[in-house]
């Protein structure tokens, strides 16, 4: 498709999609309103400028059911994200929406050389969490025979690996390296399974650690992108070329802008990814913002595909930390440790050692607190880590420290300490 | 009846035992005992001392993180098997130790033995009813 008949397409979907909206959805036809716009004043692509913008805060506001542009009796499937960051964003399907969702998946299938003659196993999440059905769905349309494994129990993966001789692996690349790792423990070789290739997403992740998982499976590794509130994985996916991901543009616009002022930014600036879904039915965003900083290219790539390719995130515009996997924000932190009768003094350290990443939290004890028996300091730390588990999900190591030791800063203070950067690893 | 121990918090990094002996030092205090447990982050520096406020104070100046702790002082005579004595009467009343040391008088009749327990009072009667002797806040100063 012409980059100029994709513009038409977009276009055409767009001017459609507004008006769905603000004939269904309050919320956003009262923003609509407070600004002055109507469906009508989309006239080009590039009126899209005079849309609101919707956040995370919006969804959490409109929760559970304020985004929705439909019946309910017309939706049939729900998923969430892990709803770390406070309320879950819930997102709703009709059936058309899972269609186009699971076609998106089909297409990196595909890209990843993908036919109906491969056998697909998936290991991401299946349940809430987007990754697995959504990959599950992509399998099917493409006709692979697909073994819907889930996460998890990795002696089964191994076993249904090479008995079934799986050839295309889905799951995080944090999975993917431990598999490898798993293999070759259990004295395998790469060029024992019958792998050939891998999409991994879901998490930040390096070509260091791309080249160490394509060597230790012997496959070529894809990077695929998503999100929850836009319809899951498959929003954008790696070609062969493996020099960035193409937006599924005929479903999804895409706009980079300034995070500060919300501007417009042209083709090939860095800015925040914003993207419109043009054909949801139920639950159709217009201009959500992803707090992903990246880069849109349009140069012509070798695979044929036209669609426009966006680079990995670079980093958040907000300060979200993607760990293991699971959002976290240091106002959670922040909040458990309030809760648990801590003073707000602490520092978040993240790592990530043999491919998997760290959390490291330093809070400052009060003198109640203090103990001259390590029983007691050690039980408290372990009993502040459960609680932190407890909100975001993942398990911290919680030190102790003494009051007035974490470094206080003018102005802003330092609360995270990100050392994944050093490894040159885009969060 | 009980003997206070000062307890010093200590992260594992350079120059913070410095520190805590040099404000120990300028307080102009003896040191009659101490111990040190240790864990891969921290370290707990245990004390007992001739003066503990004063040395408290000078601690606090310092900014040590540092509180005052009840232990219990019991003393053994200096010979073989006073202190399996000790213990074999907390141990069959069923009195765990969390952390104990010790630290021997110049006379070098006595032992003086620092125990931490759950509850002091409960140790000390116990002790006592067995005819082992308890250690006072004088006994420290006046050694």
């Amino acid at each position: 498709m012409s980059h100029e008949g994709i513009r038409a397409l977009q276009l055409e979907k767009l001017q459609k999609q507004v008006r769905h909206v603000y004939d269904n959805v309050a919320y956003y036809r009262n923003l609509m309103d407070e600004r002055g716009v109507k469906p009508e004043d989309i006239v080009t692509l590039e009126d899209i400028a005079k849309l609101p913008f919707l956040s995370k805060d919006d969804l959490r506001e409109a929760y559970p059911y304020g985004m929705l542009a439909t019946d309910i009796k017309n939706c049939v499937r729900i998923q969430s994200t892990s709803g770390t960051t406070g309320k879950r964003v819930v997102a709703f399907y009709t059936q058309e929406d899972i269609e186009i969702w699971e076609e998106c998946c089909a297409r990196a299938i595909v890209a990843a050389g993908g036919t109906n003659e491969d056998v697909c196993q998936v290991c991401y999440g299946y349940g809430l969490f987007t990754g697995g059905p959504g990959l599950n769905g992509g399998s099917h349309k493409v006709g692979c025979l697909t073994l819907p494994m889930s996460s998890g129990n990795t002696d089964r993966q191994i076993q249904f690996m090479m008995d079934l001789g799986a050839t295309i692996l889905c799951c995080t690349p944090s999975y993917a390296a431990y598999i490898g790792e798993s293999l070759k423990e259990r004295g395998y070789k790469p060029e024992d399974n019958k792998l050939k290739a891998g999409i991994f997403g879901a998490e930040p992740w390096t070509e260091e650690m791309r080249r160490d998982i394509e060597r230790s499976l012997g496959i070529k590794a894809y990077d695929i992108y998503g999100l929850t509130e836009t319809s899951g994985p498959g929003v954008s996916f790696e070609c062969e070329e493996q020099t960035g991901m193409h937006i599924n543009e005929d479903h999804f616009l895409a706009e980079i802008i300034d995070p500060d002022t919300g501007e417009v930014l042209p083709e090939g600036s860095k800015g925040e990814l914003v993207f419109t879904s043009l054909d949801k039915e139920a639950f159709p965003l217009l201009r959500y913002r992803t707090r992903d900083i990246c880069v849109l290219t349009r140069e012509k790539c070798s695979c044929g595909r036209t669609f426009v390719k966006m680079s990995k995130p670079m980093g958040r515009s907000d300060d979200m930390m993607i760990i293991r996997g699971v959002n976290v924000f240091p106002s959670q932190i922040e909040a458990v440790l309030l809760n648990e009768g801590y003073a707000p003094n602490y520092l978040i350290e993240v790592d990530r050692v043999n491919n998997s990443d760290t959390l490291d939290v330093f809070v400052e004890m009060s003198e109640e607190y203090f103990s001259d028996t390590v029983k007691n300091i050690t039980k408290r730390e372990k009993a502040l880590a459960a609680a932190i588990r407890a909100m975001l999900g993942i398990s911290p190591s919680v030190h102790l420290v003494a009051p007035k030791t974490i470094e206080r800063s003018e102005g802003k203070a330092v609360r995270v300490i990100d050392k994944r950067k050093r490894l040159g690893i885009n969060i | 009846m009980a003997i206070k121990q000062l307890s010093i918090f200590i992260e594992n990094r350079e120059g913070t035992l410095v520190t805590v002996t040099d404000a120990i030092a300028r307080a102009g205090v003896d040191i009659r005992a101490m111990s040190v447990a240790d864990t891969q982050d921290f370290g707990i520096f245990r004390l007992i001392v001739t003066d503990i406020e004063k040395a408290k104070a000078e601690l606090e100046d310092s900014n040590c993180f540092v509180s005052i702790t009840n232990v219990v002082g019991v003393a053994v005579n200096d010979e073989p098997g006073s202190l399996a004595k000790v213990i074999r009467i907390l141990a069959d009343n069923n009195i765990n130790i969390d952390y104990m040391y010790a630290f021997i008088t110049v006379s070098r009749k006595y032992a003086y033995v620092v125990l931490r327990v759950e509850d002091n009072a409960v140790a000390e009667k116990i002790l006592t009813e067995n005819g082992i002797r308890l250690v006072t806040e004088d006994d420290i100063v006046g050694m």
